[in-house]
């Protein structure tokens, strides 16, 4: 963390010039050169193993927790009536939510051509997963008879038995299922040629042989090339929608549902503004250690950082306005629980988590309208970490406080989480972290491949007309005749 | 420009699969390849570590079909979707019997909701459509592109494992028509390739090492047993209670109440309450109803409760025909059905039930009666526990109206009914 390499400001927009998206000169061997090194290198930083270490004991408690709960039944965590759903619903948004910026970069910002998106879509696709992977374990654990799971699957039984299709917990089960293997099978794709480059790197038997296999015997084949671009870009425009849709299918569990706070259909935009949101924060968190640990400066630069910024700060006006229109509709309404739930929210028994939401998600982006906030690294991690914690009182105040004070004033309680629904949130992001550390040291961590498309040198002008004068930088933000063969 | 060769194994003579000439710049693959398309080659293509855009135009590589592949995906996900859910949650068993059970749909009323409505069934049929169409996408890229193809010629050339990094190769194929080794080699140097390599393959392509296959076989073969022995315990019976790896309070661990437990003295399970001990509602202070006995005698009158009458009666006889009469007959003299069908079978040992009109029973105080319907006497069981004290009162009425009426004189009857008795 403490390096001292050197900072490069790209970050000016200087008219009729367009600034680089790779610093430092790097061409397609210092690209592969720099990523390669996190991995070639023969011990990752000593940062890495603490990381690492903290990582472990945190997964390791997770897994006790987790024993512990399945020995003892959902009675260890603090839920009862009313409020049947605390931490484990509320984590598993979270991370859902989490995940969605790593398809937004990957997937969204690929159709609309956003090039700076090639340096840090590898890492955030990762993080979706692993993510997604957190996400998945809430809902699998929180049903009581942990062993009956599977009953969420549509599988054939000797007592017919089927899951029932018109329940919004059901439609998550198939939104969250088929994003994870959607996002897996993206990211894999698009790792197939990073981990050839890997394969023709490795230095040792067993390397090659398990990089080899993971390569599937890529060979940089153009006709293989073509039908794999086809491919990604379909599968970004499958992805598309259906990051839309995950997220929109997470906030139909509360707005299909008949209870004040979240009986409104403002939800699924507003759940997925909040994912994106939450996401890019991630995206720094993780974005920021990662390339000063790893020397990736000159690949994830001020540039990438600033960006992210810019997305944080607008989606956190989105989320805000979101805020604002709950009240606004709870009075319009004219419904007297919806305008007592809100009065309940900003000022009830979790007046406090609302208020740290307000302060967290409104309040601290609010710092990127200034560019010395977007261009400061303490700054953006501050920020970021706000937001994470300020996401996950969003939906803490969502599902705690509708249901603690329902219809039924004589059956209100306070929800309290035990140390068990504590030590298990804690747990996931040892999980989490675990699973993002393993993949920066084992697995290419820039898309190598395509951020060589990006840089100058892979214009064909040069060499081709090499009379014609042509500008000396070419990593263009967005500059859609780039790759088309001059006319003739 | 040098043409290196990379010679393979003596006892298998190497042949040469294809020459690969490489290059330092997209700019100068791109060029080179517009030349070997307009030289005629068919067979051949090109090796970047990036896609180099208008590559395609200058290989003529025809545009993918994989979009079509990812659209019969993407439908054949929508109609799977709404076929399972329709099956599922619509089709009832009574139209489809033949279907084997565990397939069968069960169409379950849920809130009053219709079994089938598109609305609720879109986010699922949705999911699906973009989960298979981008299994298509990816499965008909890989199969498009021949892959996974592990051995490959290409990768026996040192040169080439840089086509991953910084460099760009083209290659043309060995059995291309147009090929011959000295012209071709000379065409590429022509074409500005920084080096240019045979490829050569073997003929006999690398095997699979043994100790792998042997490991893999094995473990094949043990991967059989799990479904062979699902398969046997659901085909076979056994009288053993089954195999409960987690018990869902099937099974739980205690003592029933007529089982033997040696932590106890008397060696039952069942604990039998403390002397004295009385349950709810089972307080019975008052002597007289509960048991017939006033001042520690046989109690002569009924007690306060009872208010004799018809109804009284005829409650009385409604329950002595149910209880009394099978033995003691409809009118009291001992002759009832059971005594009757004792007589028939000769039962050894068998006392005639006693007549109620025998002077013994006549003289009994009304106490007295209703203590032997409770407790029983000789050979006669205890009726306590089935017929409430109301009800014994009731039948005790009746008894002493039966014994009157068997040894009643005519001042007994009413005068204006005396009539009858004529």
């Amino acid at each position: 963390m403490a390096s001292v390499a050197p900072e490069i400001d790209n970050t000016a927009e200087i008219p009729g010039r367009r600034a680089e998206l790779i610093t430092g000169g790097l061409g397609f061997t210092g690209v592969t050169d720099t990523v390669a090194a996190v991995w070639e290198r023969p011990q990752p930083p000593r940062a890495w193993y603490i990381a690492f270490g903290i990582s472990l004991t945190l997964l390791g408690i997770l897994g006790a927790m987790i024993l512990y709960l399945i020995v003892n039944g959902v009675g260890v965590w603090g839920l009862n009536n009313p409020t049947a759903w605390g931490f484990d619903i509320t984590n598993f948004v979270f991370w859902v939510g989490i995940g969605h910026a790593g398809t937004l970069i990957s997937a969204i910002l690929f159709l609309f051509r956003q090039k700076w998106r090639t340096s840090i879509n590898r890492f955030a696709e990762a993080m979706t997963i692993f993510a997604v992977m957190c996400a998945g374990l809430f809902p699998g654990i929180h049903v009581g008879r942990i062993w009956l799971a599977y009953w969420l699957a549509p599988l054939p039984n000797q007592m017919a038995m089927w899951p029932n299709f018109r329940s919004p917990l059901l439609w998550d089960v198939f939104a969250v299922g088929t994003y994870f293997m959607v996002s897996l099978l993206f990211w894999y794709v698009g790792m197939i040629p990073d981990l050839a480059t890997f394969r023709d790197r490795a230095t040792s038997r067993t390397k090659q042989i398990i990089y080899g296999l993971l390569a599937l015997g890529w060979n940089g084949s153009s006709r293989h090339w073509h039908r794999f671009e086809r491919a990604y870009l379909l599968l970004a425009a499958l992805a598309t929608p259906l990051v839309l849709s995950v997220h929109s299918v997470v906030s139909f569990d509360f707005a299909v549902s008949q209870l004040p706070g979240w009986h409104t259909t403002i939800f699924p935009p507003y759940f997925v503004a909040g994912a994106i949101f939450g996401g890019f924060a991630m995206v720094l968190t993780l974005a920021i250690p990662a390339r000063e640990l790893f020397g990736l400066k000159n690949i994830i630069t001020l540039r990438h950082l600033e960006n992210c910024c810019k997305i944080v700060l607008v989606t956190g006006l989105m989320v805000g306005y979101a805020y604002l229109m709950e009240f606004f509709m709870a009075w319009y309404s004219g419904s007297p629980y919806e305008g007592f739930i809100f009065r309940a929210r900003a000022g009830g028994p979790y007046a406090w988590a609302y208020w740290t939401m307000i302060l967290c998600n409104v309040g601290a982006s609010q710092l990127f309208w200034f560019k010395r906030a977007r261009t400061n690294v303490w700054l953006m991690l501050a920020v970021a970490m706000a937001v994470n914690v300020g996401m996950w009182f969003e939906r803490f105040v969502i599902i705690v406080t509708s249901l603690s004070q329902d219809f039924l004033p004589s059956s209100w309680d306070f929800y309290r989480p035990t140390l068990v629904e504590i030590l298990t949130l804690a747990g996931s992001f040892g999980l989490f972290f675990t699973l993002f550390l393993l993949f920066c040291r084992f697995l290419p961590m820039v898309a190598m491949a395509e951020v060589k498309t990006v840089l100058p040198q892979a214009a064909l002008t040069a060499e081709r007309h090499p009379h014609e004068h042509v500008p000396p930088t070419r990593a263009f933000d967005y500059n859609p005749d780039e790759h088309e063969p001059p006319a003739s | 420009m040098d043409v290196a060769a990379h010679t393979g194994t003596v006892a298998n003579p190497p042949r040469l699969a294809a020459l690969l000439a490489e290059f330092a710049s997209p700019g100068a693959l791109v060029t080179a390849a517009e030349q070997v398309r307009d030289a005629g080659y068919t067979r051949w293509d090109t090796h970047t570590p990036f896609p180099v855009h208008g590559i395609d135009a200058a290989m003529d590589i025809r545009r993918t079909r994989l979009p079509w592949v990812v659209l019969i995906g993407g439908t054949l996900g929508c109609l799977a979707g709404l076929l399972m859910q329709w099956w599922m949650n619509a089709a009832g068993p009574e139209q489809f019997r033949w279907v084997p059970t565990f397939l069968q749909g069960y169409d379950f009323v849920i809130s009053g909701k219709p079994t089938f409505s598109l609305p609720a069934n879109i986010p699922v049929v949705f999911e699906l459509t973009v989960l298979l169409a981008a299994l298509a996408a990816v499965i008909g890229m890989l199969a498009m592109n021949n892959l996974p193809r592990h051995h490959d010629a290409l990768f026996s050339v040192p040169r080439f494992r840089r086509v991953t990094t910084d460099r760009f190769f083209l290659r043309i194929d060995a059995h291309d028509p147009r090929f011959d080794t000295q012209r071709t080699a000379e065409f590429l140097s022509s074409l500005g390739a920084v080096a240019i390599e045979r490829v050569e393959t073997e003929e006999a392509p690398a095997r699979w090492p043994r100790p792998l296959v042997v490991t893999l076989v094995v473990l094949a073969a043990l991967a059989l047993f799990p479904p062979l022995v699902v398969a046997k315990a659901r085909l076979s019976k056994s009288p053993k209670p089954r195999i409960a790896l987690i018990q869902d309070m099937d099974n739980q661990e205690r003592y029933k109440a007529q089982q033997a437990n040696t932590a106890f003295l008397d060696g039952r399970a069942m604990r039998v309450p403390p002397a004295g001990t009385i349950a709810r509602g089972e307080w019975r202070d008052d002597a007289h109803y509960y048991r017939g006995q006033v001042a520690g005698d046989w109690a002569l009158t009924f007690p306060p409760q009872i208010r004799v009458d018809r109804a009284l009666l005829a409650r009385g006889q409604e329950r002595f025909g149910v209880y009394c009469a099978p033995c003691h007959g409809l009118g009291g003299a001992g002759d009832g059905l059971v005594h009757q069908r004792a007589l028939q079978r000769d039962t050894p040992g068998w006392v005639q039930p006693t007549s109620l009109h025998d002077p013994l029973a006549r003289g009994r105080p009304v106490g007295h009666l209703f203590n032997t319907i409770t407790n029983g006497i000789r050979s006669m069981p205890p009726y306590g526990d089935q017929i409430p004290p109301a009800d014994r009162w009731a039948i005790v009425a009746y008894v002493r109206a039966l014994q009157l009426s068997q040894d009643a004189r005519l001042e007994d009857v009413p005068p204006d009914r005396r009539a009858e008795l004529r």
